[in-house]
């Protein structure tokens, strides 16, 4: 509440928001839909049943180009632990990237477009995001796409809400990535999302948003849905939210993100190291963190949220960094760090709530299964 | 029925007081998926936080009106906090007070004074 409205950016959707009953909020200093007449838990139940759609414009959408493949490819090395080199054209990954002390700056996806790379990064760092890689990688143009909407469309309902339009989505695999024209619109697209669910990212002109938008909500099954949701549905899905469970100061092996790192950019691979911080990644890898992000289920019906600090033996080890109530669950859900001893699933550990120390049991994530198609 | 400014109904039945939280305040917390309720007995003073609500967005606390002593409390909602968003103003009420000064719910607002204050 205690932000003030007119500083905002306001989306290209905006009118087509508040049309739809969007109860607007600032959110990483973008006015955004927190929620629709349906609720926040209507509308998590339903992206898992049927399908929903969200605006994600906020969103940074940056491309990588003016040198040759390879050149792109170990530029973006230089910066995220991830292989770059190696993925195949109309492909996408997840990638760190992280700073000297082998902390976590953002989150990101990448995508090889052929002679550009495409990267998406959080709201929130994005203008720091793209400072940084026009810094670090000099003999490649860095380039901020501010015209273009990014619409993603989750949930077991989207591919044939979306092929509705585009028949050629239902030939795409998790992580594909295409350019396909809808209603002489040219869609960038790629078979992933941030809710466990299968669907799509689109994006797409600013001024052809709309169009797209109202054509997908037209179809059955198709809903608008809100920033709420999308927190507790990726919640759900065991995905790290940038700024609570992933900051500065956690490290990938510390976030569970090992797998980010493929075996190339490893001790001993073809192009190990060579990212920022990679000595003490690389090491953590093999040595194994000291503390973990793990899920965690309180065992009553309260919330525990991000801040709850957790207890072994009356001894402090750790805190929550994101919970909430899961709606598909219908009980509180969380994740947080632990000591590595206290990782394993089951292990009982106690929450300070409201200056009571409550039961939490920890559990393996995601808590709902994944629905992607491979 | 009165109406305070945390946007709570007082609702006189016999010598007890029957408190709840108003539909407007239910649309603005959002889905109610927990709910904590205080003892019967407890001696309460006004202002004393006395109820625990979560809902999907966050943790609020209801305050105790007035003072006096917790006689009854809705056990229902503590199953199925969403009652609460279904019938706010009705069965979804949250404790019964037995008022130590009935003069206390003079201070509060009647219906068209909330209705004034919430538009």
């Amino acid at each position: 509440m205690s932000e003030t409205t007119d500083a905002l950016l306001h989306l290209p959707l905006k009118a087509l928001h508040e049309e739809l009953g969007g109860k607007m909020v600032p959110f990483a200093g973008y006015e955004m839909p927190v929620q629709y007449p349906m609720g926040v838990m209507k509308e998590h139940l339903h992206c898992r049943a049927a399908a929903g759609l969200f605006d994600v414009s906020h969103m940074g959408q940056v491309v990588l180009k003016g040198a040759d493949p390879e050149t792109l490819a170990l530029g973006l090395e230089s910066l995220i632990p991830a292989a770059v080199l190696g993925l195949g054209e109309g492909r996408q990954r997840y990638g760190l990237l992280t700073n000297d002390a082998g902390g976590i700056r953002d989150d990101l996806m990448f995508a090889n477009r052929g002679d550009h790379l495409f990267v998406v990064v959080n709201a929130a760092c994005k203008a720091a995001d793209i400072a940084h890689m026009q810094d670090s990688l000099p003999g490649i143009e860095v380039v901020e796409i501010t015209d273009r909407c990014l619409l993603a469309l989750q949930g077991p309902g989207a591919e044939a809400a979306l092929a509705a339009l585009a028949p050629e989505v239902a030939e795409m695999r998790f992580m594909d990535v295409r350019t396909l024209s809808i209603g002489g619109a040219e869609c960038w697209i790629s078979r992933s999302g941030y809710t466990g669910e299968d669907g799509y990212e689109i994006s797409v002109q600013a001024e052809e948003a709309e169009a797209l938008a109202r054509a997908l909500l037209n179809q059955e099954g198709v809903a608008p849905i809100g920033l709420g949701a999308r927190d507790s549905l990726r919640l759900e899905a065991g995905l790290c939210l940038y700024g609570h469970d992933i900051t500065e100061d956690t490290t990938p092996a510390e976030a569970a993100l090992h797998w980010s790192i493929q075996k190339a950019r490893r001790n001993g691979g073809a192009r190990a190291g060579g990212f920022p911080g990679a000595e003490k990644i690389l090491a953590e890898l093999e040595t194994g963190p000291a503390r973990l992000r793990v899920g965690l289920r309180p065992e009553g019906r309260a919330p525990m949220r991000e801040g709850v600090t957790l207890f072994h033996e009356d001894a402090e080890v750790g805190q929550i960094t994101s919970g909430a109530f899961g709606p598909s669950l219908q009980a509180p859900v969380a994740m947080g760090y632990v000591p590595a001893h206290l990782a394993a699933a089951g292990t009982a550990l106690e929450a300070e709530l409201r200056g009571k120390r409550l039961p939490i049991r920890v559990d393996s994530l995601p808590f709902i299964p994944a629905n992607f198609k491979r | 029925m009165k109406f305070t400014e945390e946007h709570e109904w007082l609702r006189p039945e016999d010598d007890l007081i029957v408190v709840g939280i108003t539909e407007h305040a239910a649309e603005q917390l959002g889905d109610i998926v927990f709910v904590e309720l205080p003892e019967e007995g407890t001696e309460v003073a006004k202002d004393d936080e006395v109820v625990v609500i979560e809902s999907v967005k966050a943790a609020s606390d209801i305050l105790a009106p007035i003072d006096g002593e917790i006689v009854e409390v809705n056990e229902v909602l503590v199953e199925d906090p969403s009652k609460i968003n279904d019938d706010p103003m009705g069965d979804a009420w949250f404790f019964k007070i037995k008022p130590s000064d009935p003069s206390q719910m003079d201070d509060y607002m009647d219906e068209a004074a909330y209705a004034k204050f919430i538009a």
